[in-house]
């Protein structure tokens, strides 16, 4: 069932918290460098569905392939190490270690695959130029604005050249010109490491910015290139 | 802005307090569980003189005090009083004998009717003693029925071992000083004697030790869920309250904790009160009706306690300008600075400064100096680790993940780190300080540095009417006992009354005398002098062989007594003394049983000095039955307790159980403090997970997180009460002997609680980083 | 907006006198803008003509509007084509959108469908747009802009009907 070419794959999701059925075989895919948006309405779906896909939740059933493995026969550790070295992650808000300087926030991910602080640092200050904040690199996220620190937070994603770019609402705190911004840095900086992006948002306008569209509607969803 | 406002206000506040939650309950407990254990501690300090008072007075009541200048005939009203004290362990029991004398005579207090020969009526604990198991050595000496028990008008503590027995024909024994005729029991109109001056340093210090963690705590307990505090009064302001309103709904929560406190502080003081009953310190105790506050001060107290909660808020809030749409703190706190930091425990080391070496003897310790500087130090502590913190996690590098974030953390609030260990610091840095002079004093009270304990380690003294030898006899079969040496000892001087010169006269067969001097030979029949030693000029004055000397030779004043004539014969030979059994050297004449005359016996004193043989378990117990079987008058003296460290262990586990409550106390509003900070970054930890940090990096940053500041803190807590121990020992001249177990496990419960607040406030932590964090909603 | 698709897909439902249609679509789409008769007429023997709809009777009396019409298989279909096909991105199409909502929710076709479909449409634009953007000059981009902002605001009415869609079906085919 796997479509040829596909980086990460799943089908007929199920999860449920509790009552609340959050997906009800719902099905994904992505390929190499593709943008993809998931959209739908709050509630749908959406975060779990990018939750599943990232391997932070376990769905009930379903099948979720990465890079020719199955998520869902790898333990938590491998899980993790999985998220630490291919994906990466950017989210509406409070990702960024307060206590962190914005260079040191960056560089956590290299660090957490044990890369000495030293490099670490020096890749994420490159990264912090190619967004445009090198100029934030010891200050800390208090002191910046919603829209640098998501900047930050996209190079923070970045700096470990994921293969997958996962994007919850990335300017869904911001206005429509930091958000714009956020997107072209965000969307560029991935082509230029052909990282795919998964990205949740209910926005169209953000939505604008990937290549093709897939819509969850009570936890089913619709691959838009499909259909037509 | 009238009063009915005001009470709205706090109204609020105290409803603020109780309804907000899980959280919210639990904090208004912990508070109220801290200022309750203040309010206790103070109630239990102010009882203190009431209580050392009524002893004194209890003491006075049933003096039958020995040295009295007159004596009395005799007559319808007087009563023979003897001493026939013993020991029990390394107890004292209090025991007299009584022999009325008359129909009138005088009942000593809490005594209803006069015990017969054969009967005795006890002290409670005396009475628990003798009925239980480990009283059984006690029993067989103190075989007499028990006819009733002492009242407590007639003891100085609950915990008092104290006995009266009747008596017979005890009259001899007055000229012995071993008893005494009174008409009356009791002391009147004679001064309070002042306490000793190093229990009462004792008492102030663990006071002030106990209450100042305390103290620490109810300043940080008042302070718990700041942050969710001040959201909620944002959110009042929002809805119109203003700034002044919002501080006394924030006072009015603090008070609602402290008011609930005063009611445990009530509790516990009770209890407290009912467990000091059974409390003995340095074989002190007392009666829980001693334990009476003065009602001013309790009153003091009410008021105080939940004045300074509420102070201590708004002092809090002092730095906060609670907006409608959040809190904004005023101004980035300024760098702390070291110099006033390190004036509080100067100061307190200046106040404690003047009183070193004045020891026990002239102790006059000034009490407000003693609190006064013992507070300072202590204070000391919570203003010195701020800086201390800051300074050390400023220069802390990089290390791992865990660590960075862990540093970073602390950099960024290293204030509220401080704050979080100030309590177990100062907790930590008294209770070294206290154990340390705890064990000094110990020593000193026990140690009886003069008697060689090697050799020979209690002392029997043999009644006149019980022959030497067969004492000596049955005491040496005795079981426990290796060796004994018995004597026969008195003056002898150059005239029977009133002499001019006189020396010693130790009797004693050849193996005992060996004890006193090196011998060049000795049989029996053989007299050895003995000059030379320090302060006797007299032994070669009477050492003339053909000299007429008299034993035991009387003098004005003294009691009459039978003197016996003694020839010095002509083999004296010389001797060189040895330090004896007593630890000092002994001069004069050195006789064996065959060179004396056989009616000395009437004129000399009587002693077995007894070796015991150290494996021997309840030797001196044996010896002392052995003794009480001679006569009931035989007195026993242990030179000193061998059990000493037993004793010391009961006060560091005392000490140690009560620096363990405090310290839980403090762990437990650590926790709380802890999860509310994990709480709040929810969000923040969920993400961390997602891009795949590992938990153990995560635990491990939060166990650095606490463990930094602690370790700091008591770095800082051990040098502080080592310094404050040290001081203290050299006030009481007392040796300084650093205890290193009490550092060590006092440092151990402090990284123990670490260690279990860590562990605690793991699964929360494991629970909070599920991706639930990560929903928007 | 289609009248011809429009007629077609009420006579889904059963076969009606002219006059009963003209009174379907005034209830149901009309609101300001009632249709003549002249334009039933005209439409009708369009469809008539294509072989979309026939003639199911006539009444006594004869005339237009006594005649009784039915859809056709290929009326049918020809419906199904119409709904199926997004409308061009392009500002004030809501009526259309909505006659058609309302026509899928009357045949009992999937609703949902519709919307989705033509929100795919709406973002395939908005990418073109987009991407315009990021390459052109600031009166590129503004023009754009408007442009991106009207098509969001289209969006914005999809995604509202569509979680309105069950709401909707009990209003208009009660």
């Amino acid at each position: 069932m796997t479509p040829p070419g596909s980086l990460l794959c799943a089908e007929r999701l199920h999860k449920a918290y509790g009552p609340t059925v959050a997906l009800d075989g719902a099905g994904f895919s992505i390929h190499p460098g593709e943008i993809v948006a998931v959209m739908g309405p709050s509630g749908s779906g959406k975060s779990t569905l990018l939750h599943c896909l990232a391997g932070i939740v376990t769905p009930d059933s379903g099948t979720i392939t990465y890079d020719g493995r199955e998520l869902s026969a790898m333990n938590d550790a491998q899980r993790s190490a999985l998220r630490r070295s291919e994906f990466g992650f950017v989210f509406q808000f409070g990702q960024l270690v307060p206590e962190l300087t914005c260079v040191e926030n960056v560089a956590l991910p290299l660090r957490l695959n044990g890369t000495p602080r030293k490099e670490a640092e020096r890749a994420a200050l490159s990264w912090l130029e190619r967004l445009e904040v090198d100029d934030l690199a010891k200050k800390r996220p208090g002191e910046v604005s919603g829209g640098q620190g998501q900047r930050v937070a996209v190079a923070r994603a970045l700096v470990t050249r994921p293969r997958v770019l996962f994007a919850d609402e990335p300017t869904g705190a911001l206005d429509s010109l930091n958000g714009e911004r956020v997107m072209e840095l965000l969307t560029e900086a991935a082509r230029a490491t052909s990282a795919a992006v998964v990205l949740v948002t209910h926005e169209a306008r953000v939505a604008a910015y990937s290549d093709r569209e897939i819509v969850v509607r009570d936890g089913r969803s619709r691959d838009m290139e499909h259909a037509i | 802005m009238n009063a009915r406002q005001w009470a709205r206000d706090l109204a609020q506040g105290v409803r603020f307090a109780f309804t907000g939650g899980r959280e919210g309950w639990v904090r208004a407990v912990l508070t109220a569980v801290g200022v309750g254990l203040g309010v206790a501690l103070l109630l239990l300090t102010t009882a203190i003189p009431n209580a050392l008072a009524v002893r004194h007075d209890r003491e006075m009541a049933r003096s039958d005090d020995l040295v009295l200048d007159t004596r009395i005939p005799a007559a319808a009203d007087t009563v023979v009083v003897a001493h026939v004290d013993t020991e029990f362990g390394d107890t004292t029991v209090r025991g007299r004998a009584l022999e009325p004398e008359g129909p009138r005579a005088p009942l000593p207090p809490g005594v209803d009717r006069f015990p017969a020969v054969g009967e005795m009526v006890v002290s409670p604990a005396l009475k628990e003693v003798l009925e239980s198991d480990s009283g059984k050595l006690l029993r067989e000496r103190l075989p007499d029925r028990i006819v009733g028990t002492i009242g407590e008008s007639g003891l100085i503590g609950s915990a008092e071992l104290a006995f009266y027995r009747g008596g017979e024909d005890l009259a001899p024994y007055i000229d012995d000083a071993r008893a005494t005729r009174i008409d009356e029991f009791g002391f009147s109109g004679s001064p309070a004697e002042p306490l000793d001056p190093v229990l009462l340093l004792l008492v102030l210090v663990v006071f002030v030790v106990l209450l100042m963690p305390v103290a620490v705590f109810i300043a940080a307990a008042v302070r718990f869920g700041g942050e969710r505090r001040d959201r909620r009064l944002a959110a009042l302001r929002l809805v119109g309250a203003d700034g002044r309103m919002t501080r006394r709904i924030a006072a009015g929560e603090a008070l609602a904790g402290a008011v609930l406190g005063l009611v445990f502080g009530a509790v516990f003081f009770l209890i407290g009160r009912e467990v000091a009953g059974g409390v003995e310190v340095f074989h002190v105790s007392v009666f829980p009706s001693y334990l009476n506050p003065s009602p001013l001060l309790a009153l003091l107290v009410a008021v105080a306690v939940p004045a300074a909660a509420v102070l201590v808020t708004l002092l809090a809030l002092r730095g906060v300008v609670i907006e409608p749409l959040g809190v904004v703190r005023t101004a980035r706190p300024a760098r702390r600075r070291l110099w006033w930091r390190l004036l509080l425990p100067l100061a307190g080391l200046l106040m404690l400064y003047p009183m070193i070496g004045k020891g026990r003897g002239n102790g006059d310790f000034n009490q407000y100096l003693v609190v006064g500087g013992v507070v300072l130090l202590l204070v000391g502590v919570t203003a010195l680790l701020p800086w201390v913190v800051e300074a050390v996690v400023a220069r802390l590098g990089a290390g791992a993940v865990s660590w960075q974030l862990a540093v970073r953390r602390l950099q960024l609030s290293s204030g509220t780190a401080a704050r979080m260990v100030n309590g177990i610091a100062v907790a930590v840095a008294g209770a070294i300080a206290l154990q340390m002079l705890f064990a000094g004093v110990d020593d000193d009270y026990t140690r009886n540095t003069e008697h060689d304990l090697t050799r020979a380690q209690m002392q029997v003294d043999v009644v006149r009417t019980v022959p030497l030898e067969s004492a000596a006899e049955k005491l040496r079969r005795t079981e426990g006992v290796r060796a004994v040496y018995a004597y026969s000892e008195g003056m002898a001087g150059d005239r029977p009354k009133e002499p001019e010169s006189s020396t010693w006269v130790t009797a004693g067969d050849c193996a005992a005398l060996r004890e006193v001097a090196t011998l060049p030979s000795c049989r029996d029949g053989d007299v050895f002098a003995v000059p030379g030693v320090e302060y006797d000029t007299e032994t070669p004055k009477l050492a003339v062989p053909g000299r007429t000397l008299y034993l035991d030779p009387s003098y004005e004043g003294g009691p009459e007594r039978a003197t016996v004539a003694w020839r010095v014969p002509h083999g004296l030979k010389q001797a060189r003394a040895r330090t004896w059994l007593t630890g000092a050297e002994r001069g004069g004449f050195l006789i064996t049983p065959g060179a004396l005359p056989a009616e000395a016996g009437q004129a000399l004193f009587q002693e077995v000095y007894v070796a015991l043989d150290p494996s021997a378990r309840d030797a001196r117990e044996h010896v002392r039955n052995a003794a009480a079987a001679l006569h009931p008058m035989t007195n026993t003296t242990t030179w000193a307790a061998t059990e000493k460290s037993g004793r010391f262990t009961s006060i560091r586990t005392g000490l140690f159980a009560g620096a363990v409550c405090v310290l839980a106390l403090i762990g437990a509003s650590l926790l709380v403090s802890q999860l509310e900070q994990l709480r709040e970054r929810r969000k923040l930890l969920s993400s961390l997970v997602a891009f795949g940090t590992r938990r153990r990096t995560l635990s491990l940053s939060v166990l650095w997180q606490t463990a930094v500041p602690i370790a700091l803190g008591l770095l800082l807590a051990s040098a502080v009460g080592l310094t404050l121990g040290t001081v203290l020992l050299k006030m009481t001249d007392t040796p300084v002997r650093v205890d290193w177990t009490s550092v060590l496990s006092m440092t151990g419960i402090g990284a123990a609680v670490v260690l279990v607040v860590t562990l605690l406030s793991l699964p929360p932590l494991l629970r909070l980083m599920r991706p639930d964090g990560l929903r928007t909603e | 907006m289609s009248i011809g698709h429009t007629l077609l897909g009420l006579l889904e439902s059963g076969p009606r006198h002219g006059y009963d249609l003209k009174r379907a679509f005034d209830e149901k789409f009309g609101h300001d803008r009632p249709l003549h008769y002249g334009q039933v007429y005209s439409t009708m023997s369009r469809l008539l003509k294509n072989g979309l709809v026939e003639v199911d009777g006539i009444e006594a009396g004869g005339g237009p509007e006594r005649k009784r019409y039915a859809i056709t298989d290929a009326g049918i279909t020809d419906v199904e084509q119409w709904l199926a096909t997004p409308e061009k991105p392009e500002p004030y199409l809501q009526s259309t959108l909505y006659t058609k909502v309302v026509l899928a929710l009357l045949t009992r076709r999937d609703a949902a469908e519709i919307l989705d479909t033509q929100r795919s449409e709406h973002l395939r634009s908005m990418r073109i747009l987009t991407d315009r953007k990021r390459k052109g000059d600031l009166a590129d981009q503004l023009i754009c802009d408007h442009a991106l902002f009207h098509l969001e605001a289209d969006l914005r009415w999809l995604e509202l009907t569509a979680a309105r869609l069950d709401k909707l079906r009990e209003a208009v085919t009660r």
